[in-house]
């Protein structure tokens, strides 16, 4: 317990610590970076623990997006109670779809979440008079304030994304090593016997999706309010599946695999569409002589790419791999 | 007395109407045919190919380079290039599932939930891949013939109507082999029980990989009957992905006579609704009424037991 506290502390520390050290570009990225975690930390206290795969987070995702966007764009509301709004929305959605989609099972569960996060989605576009469909919108800078707060600043963007990565990192630490936590653990191990012991799965299963879904919401707003911008992209298939793939990479049912498979893809991903993709369509255009016109822009291969191998040859990700192979006690 | 006139609701005039439901008959028989690949592999291998979509892409743009190469570079006629391409193409396709099958799903034992992660990879893998040989413009196919047929209010192109056939003819031909053959006798064996057909000597391993390229197949034939009339594009597998997906669960999930229904029921009302109605609608609709059939009627609506 101590060192999981200890490392937890420590993790939050060199972040803060980081803070002055990064360069403009750094510290925008890793405010981003941390808002996004928030989210995969979530999907993981699902996933990761509960072993529920949902391919409908962004379902989640948009709910606290713009939930929260639309009250600062429509009602004029100001950030802090549209926060609040937008995560009071994922709530909503976590408790509806937690009913129902957990009356089903495994492949059942991945397609009724995937198909309740396609519906949601259409409907942001078929109300495209107010959330303005694909093209989204920007909240102005002058109000992203809480009080004298500037939350556009890139400081006070930096700490306020850390804030909230914090409170979900030690709120899933302290979940999954509780006792309903442990109940959680179980039910993804055997769902049977944790129900022969006298425990109610179903309402575990729904404590660990609404605490994901708030979780995901709360990112979802974050994101519309530190960056300024709610768009349908966010409530697409794609951020449904990003943060099983930043779980799967970090390490599902580790605490802190969420932050590293986060940071990883997306400076992969950065790295790839800045640099790699375009001089490997030099490469084989130049070398080869075979037209690539589309390789330079075509990153989301190694979201594929990333995937495929993840699951065959890595499926506890690189924190679980840790686990097993040196630290047994690393939450 | 006209008793239309007492209906609560304006009808369309009959030529809208008769647009929409032969739209929604092409659309049906197309829609079918990709969703019986699905239903097929989900039915006899238990796999949920999210990357079904992009198989029914590769269809549609490999179409293109070979017709784009016969009619182009060889300078052949329009029509040899999409018979050729009709052979071809989808032979292709059912040769990189199989591959796929034998290099990934295989090696996962064909594991649910890690066969879903797998193939929303490989959907990322081949759709992106397809941006980087063939492009993000979308390009049109010559159709291999040319003439209309007269309807009362308008001209309609043959080139549809013979789609329909074409896609009729196929499953039947797909429904003979699965019910009348020994290869189909093999296929239900192994659907069954695997390790009772493994014993009797039956090669399971060669089964689901020909299972998964017969279902890619499937798609990619549907592809290239398309894509005359609809254009080669990289993201065009969404769409048939998803409707697949509802027909396959609304007919129930490996029920082959319930995905013809219910591919006829949606292509049909797709095509009416989306030629005179908003189709943003009722694709909300669609996906909410398939979430609550997986959710309330996992056995899907039609009731159908497993084929």
């Amino acid at each position: 317990m101590i060192r999981s506290i200890l490392l937890h502390g420590l993790v939050i520390a060199a972040l803060i610590a980081l803070e002055p050290m990064l360069s403009e570009y750094h510290h925008g990225n890793l405010a981003r970076i941390m808002v996004l975690a928030t989210y995969a930390v979530g999907y993981n206290v699902l996933f990761g623990y509960t072993g529920l795969l949902s391919l409908g987070h962004a379902m989640f995702f948009a709910a606290g997006m713009y939930g929260c966007a639309l009250m600062v764009r429509l009602a004029e509301w100001s950030v802090g109670p549209a926060f609040l709004v937008g995560v009071a929305c994922a709530l909503i959605a976590g408790i509806v779809v937690g009913f129902l989609a957990l009356r089903t099972i495994g492949v059942g569960f991945m397609i009724v979440t995937l198909m309740f996060a396609e519906a949601a989605y259409l409907t942001i576009l078929y109300y495209n008079e107010y959330t303005r469909g694909d093209e989204g919108f920007t909240i102005p800078q002058s109000v992203r304030a809480i009080g004298t707060l500037d939350l556009s600043d890139t400081t006070t963007r930096y700490f306020a994304a850390l804030t909230l990565f914090s409170i979900c990192l030690i709120a899933s630490a302290a979940l999954v090593q509780s006792k309903a936590g442990r109940v959680l653990i179980a039910i993804r191990e055997n769902e049977d016997r944790v129900r022969m012991l006298g425990f109610d799965p179903f309402r575990y299963k729904l404590l660990a999706l609404v605490t994901s879904a708030v979780m995901a919401g709360a990112a979802g707003a974050a994101y519309a309010v530190l960056f300024g911008y709610a768009g349908a992209s966010f409530a697409g298939v794609q951020y449904s599946i990003f943060p099983l793939l930043w779980v799967l990479l970090g390490g599902p049912g580790t605490t802190l695999g969420p932050l590293l498979g986060a940071v990883l893809m997306f400076y992969l991903v950065d790295y790839a569409s800045g640099t790699i993709m375009p001089g490997l369509a030099a490469l084989v255009e130049t070398q080869f002589g075979i037209e690539a016109p589309g390789l330079a822009s075509a990153w989301l291969l190694l979201v594929g790419v990333a995937l495929v191998l993840l699951v065959l040859f890595a499926p506890r990700g690189l924190l679980g791999t840790v686990r097993v192979r040196m630290i047994p006690w690393l939450p | 007395m006209d008793l239309l006139s007492y209906l609560p609701f304006t009808l369309p005039h009959p030529a809208l109407l008769l647009a929409g439901v032969l739209e929604g008959t092409v659309l049906a028989a197309v829609l079918a045919l990709t969703a019986l690949g699905l239903s097929i592999v989900f039915g006899i291998m238990r796999v949920v190919n999210v990357a079904h979509g992009e198989f029914y892409m590769l269809g549609a743009v490999l179409a293109w380079f070979i017709t784009h190469t016969i009619t182009g570079a060889v300078g052949g006629p329009p029509w040899l290039g999409f018979a050729v391409a009709l052979i071809v193409a989808p032979l292709i396709v059912a040769a990189i599932a199989a591959t796929t099958d034998w290099l990934i799903l295989k090696r996962l034992n064909y594991d649910p939930e890690a066969t879903i992660v797998a193939t929303i990879g490989i959907l990322y893998i081949l759709q992106q891949l397809a941006l980087t040989f063939y492009g993000p413009d979308a390009r049109p196919v010559e159709a291999p013939f040319d003439f209309r047929v007269q309807t009362p209010y308008f001209g309609y192109s043959g080139y549809k109507l013979c789609v329909v056939g074409a896609a009729i003819l196929l499953m039947l031909v797909v429904w003979l082999v699965l019910t009348r053959t020994k290869i189909g006798f093999v296929m239900r064996a192994t659907q069954y029980d695997s390790e009772t057909a493994q014993a009797f000597g039956i090669p399971v391993d060669k089964v689901y990989a020909g299972v998964f390229a017969l279902g890619a197949g499937l798609a990619a034939i549907g592809a290239v009957l398309i894509v005359p009339i609809q254009q080669a594009h990289y993201l065009m597998g969404g769409d048939p992905l998803l409707l697949s997906f509802i027909v396959v669960i609304l007919g129930g999930l490996g029920s082959l006579k319930g995905t013809l229904v219910a591919a006829i029921f949606i292509g049909l009302s797709d095509g009416i609704i989306s030629t005179l109605y908003e189709p943003t609608l009722a694709k909300i609709l669609a996906t909410l009424l398939v979430a609550m059939v997986l959710v309330f009627r996992p056995q899907g609506l039609f009731g159908a037991r497993a084929a």
